[in-house]
């Protein structure tokens, strides 16, 4: 069951050709990594699917729907979250606030009634409070559940995004680089965390380049250079594939 | 009928002029900063009252010039030095806030010092107006509008002949690659503020005998000047000077053709239609992303 | 932690109950009044600068529109008061929206060069319309009258405006902490992270600028009533960054610094009322300094202060 299908998808920024024609599918409920050197297209590409640029040409199917083009807004109501290289946080609001924010198509945005403090408008808000406590106790934040957000750390801030992420509920989740500028000890974690929610039936898209959590997360995995797609399959293709090892891999496979 | 055309085009050109200088001098600053100095106006006022002043009190005309151009630049680093660098890498709403502080404060000391009356200079040549096809032009008009070019060609000579202009430019471009190659951003900063005053008090001084100055003309005319910048494109210096000119002209055909009640209105009318329509401006300056 | 921030409000609601008996005479009623009067001005005004993070430069002019549609429309027009307070909210709403939307729409902050010059194109029309307006000398303004009661002791005033200005602050602290005030605030932290969880960026930001802009016109119909007289100075550029100011001295994006701005710089004048020139080089001083040294505001600082201390 194809949870997203890129066709021929291509973006060019003046003379530059970010991303060119590339084709994949993504099934529902794997692990599916993007890797590649620096400046292959990796975060562009993300930038494509998830609604922050729009391609030149090409085509992006999310259960059969074309999307491309469509506003980030737009693909958060259609249940696609994602995470962020250079983190997104929130500084002004506490650690939880960032993680509810996450919830904020799933409840009643009315204006009026949030002003009158309407009860339901309140026990729905305290019940969600809870559950944003739930989600960072699941990526492993429980100490900083009273904290402000500018008091955590990198790594923890890291997590937090993945919580607000995973506090949409979605159906597809593209985490750009969870692990970048994370030590050993807490990319492990990070590799059990995106585990985890693989596990919980979350469609997870990656972009990485620490290989060995690419290759133990990852059930299937897209090489990209240069904005081309150079292979694609799964880990063990991938480790054997000339191409990939000439351009990419070298002395880590 | 075109003796009133041209009525209206020389009184338009003229304080155009002004408008160009002051549009030049936000965006020097802006280009060295990202800061939008809303004191820019309080520049122009420094440089006629200034002039002002001094020739009241007998100074011969070399030194009146001299000490009104060069006061207001001390008060443009000065407030660089007290009040831009001090909070460098702000917010956009507290560096905004910080000018128009500093407006108030120029603006409240020039009111305690000079008084609220109204001022005027003599004429650098005299006032016997020149005629030009049915419409008159004074000859002041003439000192602004040669003054102006000739600032412009200097200043045009300066950014692209010379070390130290091209320095300036670097860092508008990107002021973490100047740093890199060795160009003293602080310097530029500094420069842009004494520079951004002196401008502005030049076109102050010579558009005095003609409109005469007081000590709150300098919101009005920053704030057109303001207008005038935005319109040729924030950061493009021949947007600013082009855009001056387009504003005095507007606002003189409009007041003279349309209605002379809503003169005042017709620069902030420009940047409304300018956001909706052309927001870079005509000549498309810097992405604002970060204002 | 919830149940504290409506501490400070049990406290606003105990100092309005308790002011008039304790204040010599109606000098300082009316400064009390005015006080609120700003007071819930700035409250909107703070929703728009210190939550959502955009500046208004010529929110003045909305207070002009409320307040001139409450003095021309029953004048001129025999409009019952009541109704030309709503027209003239009305009227900012549309006003408001038709500017906003376009200028959102934009990729950057525009938001200060369009209010600043929407602001003065209103100041200059009061201005200049005198058939209409009674022009730079102002006119006069009908008392309010509802169901044949008029609104006219220093004394009523107080309870309705104290009233009004206990209800803002209620309302502004419901909706901080509520999935709309949450998404403003995500809004001003973050552009690009709520538009991944969903927060149409555009929508907002107009909504919200809308909000504060009918707020101010409002208030200007309140004021204008009050004080029984109307000129275009209301509505000019100095009382715009009076307003910006109180924001900003009590703290952006604190409700409660809010009403410690609106107090201190509604006092500030009357302190300085002799002193014009001073006046306004104190006003520019206090701004510089407020921003260089407590860029949050006073009530946040002493807050982040109290809150380390414990």
């Amino acid at each position: 069951m194809s949870m997203l299908q890129v066709r021929d998808l291509s973006i060019h920024f003046g003379g530059v050709k970010a991303v060119q024609n590339v084709s994949f599918n993504i099934d529902s409920g794997i692990v599916y990594a993007v890797i590649g050197p620096n400046g292959a297209g990796k975060t562009t590409l993300f930038n494509l699917i998830t609604g922050v640029y729009k391609p030149t040409t090409g085509e992006i199917r999310l259960e059969g729907e074309a999307i491309q083009g469509h506003s980030p807004n737009e693909l958060a109501r259609r249940g696609v979250a994602r995470t962020f290289q250079n983190l997104q946080i929130c500084m002004n609001m506490s650690a939880i606030e960032n993680v509810m924010v996450g919830a904020h198509l799933r409840l009643d945005r009315n204006l009026v009634k949030a002003a009158l403090r309407f009860p339901a408008l309140k026990s729905a808000d305290r019940a969600l409070r809870e559950e944003a406590a739930e989600l960072m106790r699941f990526v492993g934040l429980e100490q900083y559940i009273d904290a402000r957000a500018d008091a955590m750390s990198y790594g923890a801030l890291k997590r937090l995004e993945i919580g607000r992420a995973l506090a949409m509920q979605p159906r597809l989740i593209f985490l750009d680089e969870p692990a970048a500028g994370l030590n050993p000890k807490e990319t492990i974690e990070i590799d059990h965390l995106v585990r985890k929610i693989a596990d919980s039936g979350v469609t997870v898209v990656l972009v990485e380049h620490d290989m060995k959590m690419v290759m133990n997360l990852s059930d299937r995995i897209l090489v990209l250079d240069y904005g081309k797609k150079l292979a694609e399959g799964t880990g063990e293709e991938i480790r054997k594939n000339p191409d990939v090892i000439a351009a990419y891999l070298g002395a880590h496979a | 009928m075109l003796s009133e055309f041209l009525q209206f085009l020389f009184s338009g050109l003229t304080v155009g002029a002004t408008y160009a200088l002051a549009a030049l001098g936000f965006t020097l600053i802006y280009n060295a900063s990202n800061v939008i100095n809303f004191a820019q106006g309080e520049f122009i006022m420094l440089g006629g009252m200034l002039a002002v002043y001094f020739t009241h009190a007998g100074l011969p005309l070399p030194a009146v010039l001299l000490l009104a151009i060069i006061l207001p630049a001390l008060v443009g680093i000065m407030i660089e030095k007290l009040a831009i660098e001090p909070v460098k890498g702000a917010e956009t709403v507290t560096l905004i806030i910080i000018t128009i502080g500093a407006s108030l404060v120029v603006r409240g000391v020039a009111q305690i010092l000079f008084g609220k009356g109204t001022f005027s200079l003599a004429p650098f040549s005299g006032d016997s107006p020149i005629d030009i096809m049915g419409a008159t032009l004074l000859p002041q008009s003439l000192w602004v509008l040669g003054v102006t070019a000739l600032i412009v060609v200097c200043l045009w000579y300066f950014f692209n002949r010379t070390l130290k202009g091209k320095a300036m430019l670097a860092t508008s471009y990107n002021r973490l690659a100047a740093e890199l190659v060795g160009i003293n951003t602080s310097w530029v900063l500094f420069m842009s503020f004494a520079m951004s005053a002196a401008l502005g008090a030049i076109g102050g001084i010579l558009i005095t005998p003609i409109t005469m100055t007081s000590y709150d003309v300098g919101i009005m005319l920053g704030l057109k000047g303001f207008v005038a910048a935005v319109l040729g494109g924030l950061g493009n210096g021949l947007g600013a000077v082009v855009g001056g000119l387009l504003v005095g002209i507007l606002e003189a055909m409009g007041a003279g053709y349309i209605s002379s009640a809503y003169k005042d209105a017709i620069p902030f009318v420009l940047i409304l239609l300018i956001l909706f329509f052309k927001p870079r401006g005509l000549f498309g300056g810097k992405s604002t992303d970060r204002v | 932690m919830q149940k504290n921030v409506y501490i400070g409000l049990y406290v606003v609601v105990a100092i309005l109950m308790v002011l008039p008996f304790v204040l010599p005479n109606s000098f300082y009623i009316d400064l009390a009044i005015r006080m609120a009067i700003n007071a819930v001005i700035v409250l909107g005004l703070n929703l728009l600068i210190g939550f959502a993070g955009q500046i208004s430069l010529g929110h003045a002019g909305f207070l002009g529109i409320g307040a001139y549609a409450s003095a021309v429309l029953p004048t001129h027009f025999g409009w019952h008061p009541l109704l030309a307070m709503l027209a003239g909210a009305a009227a900012t709403a549309v006003l408001a929206t038709v500017v906003a939307r376009p200028i959102f729409k934009l990729k950057g902050n525009y938001l200060a060069m369009a209010t600043l010059g929407l602001g003065i194109i209103i100041n200059i029309a009061l201005r200049n319309e005198s058939q209409w307006t009674g022009g730079p000398d102002g006119m006069a303004v009908p008392a309010f009258s509802l169901l044949g009661f008029d609104l006219t002791t220093d004394k009523q005033w107080y309870w309705v405006i104290s009233f009004i200005l206990v209800v803002s602050v209620w309302a502004s602290l419901n909706l901080i902490d509520s999935p709309f005030g949450r998404a403003l605030r995500a809004l001003h932290g973050s552009e690009v992270a709520s538009q991944v969880v969903g927060v149409d960026v555009v929508r907002y930001k107009v909504a919200i600028f809308v909000m504060s802009a009918v707020f101010a016109s409002l208030m200007g119909s309140v004021t204008a009533h009050y004080v029984g007289f109307v000129t275009p100075n209301f509505a000019d550029f100095f009382h715009s960054i009076e307003l910006v100011t109180m924001v900003v001295i009590g703290g952006m994006a604190s409700v409660y610094g809010s009403l410690v701005g609106a107090v201190l710089l509604t006092a500030l004048p009357q302190a300085l009322a002799t002193f014009e020139g001073w006046e306004t080089v104190i006003f520019g001083a206090i701004l510089m300094l407020c921003m260089i040294f407590l860029p949050k505001g006073l009530v946040p600082t002493l807050a982040a202060k109290f809150g380390k201390g414990e």
